[in-house]
C-alpha cells in the first residue's frame, strides 16, 4: 500500500505545521504550563485564522458546512496539531473547531435544530456520557444507569464517571439501560444540563491537565421521549460506532506528541555534552533515538492504514484497535526515552515533556485500554465465538 | 478528596507565610470572620509556589483578607477550577477578590 502524501496533503501539513509553530507555541511561553485554554482574544483571532485557512470544523461533514477533508488528511492534521505543550488533550486549544459528537448528525430534524446546529455555530457545548463507575470499555454490560418510561418522559437515575466537559456543557449524550442486560438494553438520551436532577458532583483530578473529567449524578432526571437519539435499545450501536471511529484520530494525536518529543531529543542530544562529547555520539543515546524512530514509524503506518481503510468504507475495527493500541503504547515509550535523554530538564515544567509524560499515560487507558484493543483484535482473529 | 477545603484558617502574617514551602497548589484567603474573599493558585510559572503567592497576598491583601489556608496539589489547575465552582455553587457568585475570572469559561458544579 502506498502511503505517500499527495501534493495537497503535503501543502496542508506544511500550513498546519507552520500555524502550530508560529501561532500556538509562542503563546504557550506566557501560559501556565498546565493551561488548557487561550485568552479569549487570542482564541477568537486564531479561530478566524483557521476559518480563513478553510480548515475550521474538521469533523463536520461538508453538508453541514465543514471542509471536505478525508480521514487520512485529518489524521495528518491531528499529528501536527498535537505538537505543542497542551496538544495531546487540547490540540491547538480547539481553534480548529473542537470535538464534535458525530452521532448528532443522525438525529431527527427537530433534534438537529435544537442541539446540533447551535453546537456547530459554537453556541452550545456537548458532552458524551458513557462511562460509569462500573466501567466504560464494555458498555453493553457495564451501564447501570437506568431509564424508566413514565408517560411521555423517561426517568433517569445513576452515576457517570470520567465525563469530560459536563460542567461546561449545555447538553450531553447520556447512555442508560432501558431493557435487558445486553446490547439491546441500552438507549442514548439527549439530556440538557439545566434540567432538575442533573448534577455534576465533582471534578475528577487525574494526571491530565486539560479536558478534565467530572462525575455526574442523575437523580430522577426527566427526559422527554423525543430526546432519545436513534431508537430505544439502539444506544450500544451509537456508542460502539463512536468508540471505533474515535480511535484513529485519537491515535494520531498520540503520534504527534511522540514526533515532537523525538525531535526535541534529537536536537538536545546534538548540543548536550557529557565527558567531552555530545550525547548524540554515545551509542546508548543513538539506540534510544533509533527505538524512537521505530516506534514512530510503526505507529504512523498503522494509523494511516486504519484511516485509509475507514476512508474506503472497508471494515476497520481491527485496524483502528491496532492503531490505537500501538500509537498509545509507542508514544509513551518515545516520550519516556526523550525525557531520559533530557535528564533533569526533562522532568521540569520548563519543557513540555513533563506534561506529555503524565498525559500520554492516560492514552493507554482512555478510549478503551490497550487490553481491550487486544481483545477486539483477538475477537476478530479468532471469530465471534470469543466473548 | 473533599470538594471543599476544610482546613483551619491561619493568620495571614509574615511569621506564618515564612513557614510555607515553594510547592505548587491552591489557596484560599478569608476575612476576619472566616468568609472566603479570594481563591488562588500557585501554578507552574510561580517563582516560589505557594510561599511566593501568599507573600504577594500578604503585601497586598485582596478584599481585606486576614487569613489563609492552602493545599499542595500538582493538579493545581483542576483543583483551582473546582474550588471556584464549589464556591459559586454555595454562594451564587465568585469571591469578592476574584475579579479576574471570566465566568463564561467557568463550568458549574451542581452538588445536588
Amino acid at each position: 500500500m502506498d502511503l505517500a502524501l499527495s501534493e495537497e496533503q503535503k501543502m496542508i501539513v506544511a500550513v498546519v505545521r507552520q500555524f502550530v509553530r508560529e501561532e500556538i507555541v509562542p503563546l504557550e511561553d506566557h501560559l501556565d504550563p498546565d493551561a488548557d485554554e487561550l485568552p479569549q482574544d487570542d482564541y477568537d483571532r486564531l479561530v478566524q485564522k483557521v476559518k480563513d485557512m478553510g480548515l475550521y470544523g474538521l469533523d463536520t461533514p461538508p453538508a453541514y458546512g465543514g471542509p471536505d477533508i478525508d480521514l487520512i488528511t485529518r489524521c495528518l492534521i491531528a499529528i501536527e496539531c498535537s505538537q505543542h505543550r497542551a496538544g495531546l488533550y487540547a490540540p491547538c486549544y480547539y481553534v480548529f473547531g473542537g470535538a464534535r459528537q458525530a452521532q448528532l448528525f443522525e438525529a431527527t430534524e427537530t433534534q438537529k435544530e435544537k442541539y446540533l446546529y447551535p453546537m456547530l455555530r459554537g453556541e452550545k457545548k456537548v458532552f458524551f456520557g458513557l462511562s460509569e463507575p462500573s466501567g466504560g470499555s464494555d458498555p453493553a454490560r457495564a451501564i447501570q444507569t437506568r431509564a424508566v418510561r413514565d408517560g411521555d418522559d423517561w426517568v433517569l437515575n445513576g452515576t457517570k464517571l470520567w465525563i469530560s466537559g459536563a460542567d461546561r456543557a449545555d447538553y450531553g449524550l447520556v447512555f442508560a439501560r432501558t431493557g435487558d442486560s445486553g446490547r439491546s438494553g441500552v438507549t442514548c438520551f439527549i439530556v440538557e444540563t439545566e434540567w432538575p436532577g442533573f448534577n455534576v458532583r465533582r471534578i475528577v483530578h487525574t494526571l491530565r491537565s486539560a479536558k478534565y473529567a467530572t462525575e455526574i449524578q442523575l437523580e430522577d432526571l426527566r427526559v422527554p421521549h423525543e430526546n432519545i437519539l436513534g431508537q430505544v435499545g439502539g444506544g450500544f450501536a451509537i456508542a460502539n460506532d463512536r468508540l471505533s471511529r474515535q480511535r484513529i484520530p485519537y491515535a494520531a494525536e498520540c503520534l504527534g506528541v511522540a514526533v515532537k518529543a523525538h525531535e526535541m531529543a534529537i536536537e538536545y542530544s546534538k548540543i548536550r555534552e557529557t565527558f567531552g562529547a555530545t550525547l548524540s555520539s554515545r551509542q546508548g543515546i543513538q539506540w534510544m533515538l533509533v527505538d524512537n524512530e521505530i516506534d514512530i514509524r510503526t505507529a504512523r503506518w498503522l494509523v494511516l492504514d486504519a484511516a485509509a481503510k475507514a476512508e474506503r468504507g472497508e471494515p476497520f475495527r481491527t485496524e483502528s484497535a491496532l492503531a490505537k493500541l500501538v500509537a498509545a503504547e509507542a508514544s509513551g515509550r518515545v516520550v519516556d526515552r526523550s525525557m531520559q535523554i533530557h535528564g533533569g530538564l526533562g522532568v521540569a515544567k520548563d519543557l513540555p515533556l513533563e506534561r506529555w509524560y503524565r498525559e500520554i499515560r492516560i492514552r493507554r487507558i482512555g478510549e478503551g485500554p490497550s487490553e481491550v484493543q487486544k481483545h477486539v483484535v483477538a475477537r476478530d482473529i479468532l471469530g465471534a465465538g470469543l466473548r | 478528596m473533599a470538594v471543599r477545603l476544610a482546613k483551619p484558617w491561619i493568620p495571614l502574617t509574615e511569621a506564618q507565610v515564612t513557614k510555607l514551602a515553594g510547592h505548587l497548589g491552591v489557596y484560599q484567603l478569608a476575612d476576619a470572620s472566616g468568609d472566603i474573599v479570594y481563591i488562588g493558585v500557585a501554578g507552574g510559572r510561580s517563582l516560589h509556589g505557594l510561599k511566593g503567592e501568599l507573600t504577594h497576598a500578604l503585601q497586598a491583601p485582596p478584599a481585606g483578607a486576614t487569613q489563609f489556608r492552602c493545599e499542595i496539589n500538582m493538579a493545581y489547575r483542576t483543583r483551582y477550577v473546582e474550588l471556584l465552582q464549589a464556591y459559586r455553587h454555595d454562594y451564587g457568585r465568585l469571591p469578592a477578590g476574584n475579579t479576574d475570572i471570566d465566568e463564561r469559561h467557568l463550568g458549574r458544579l451542581r452538588l445536588g
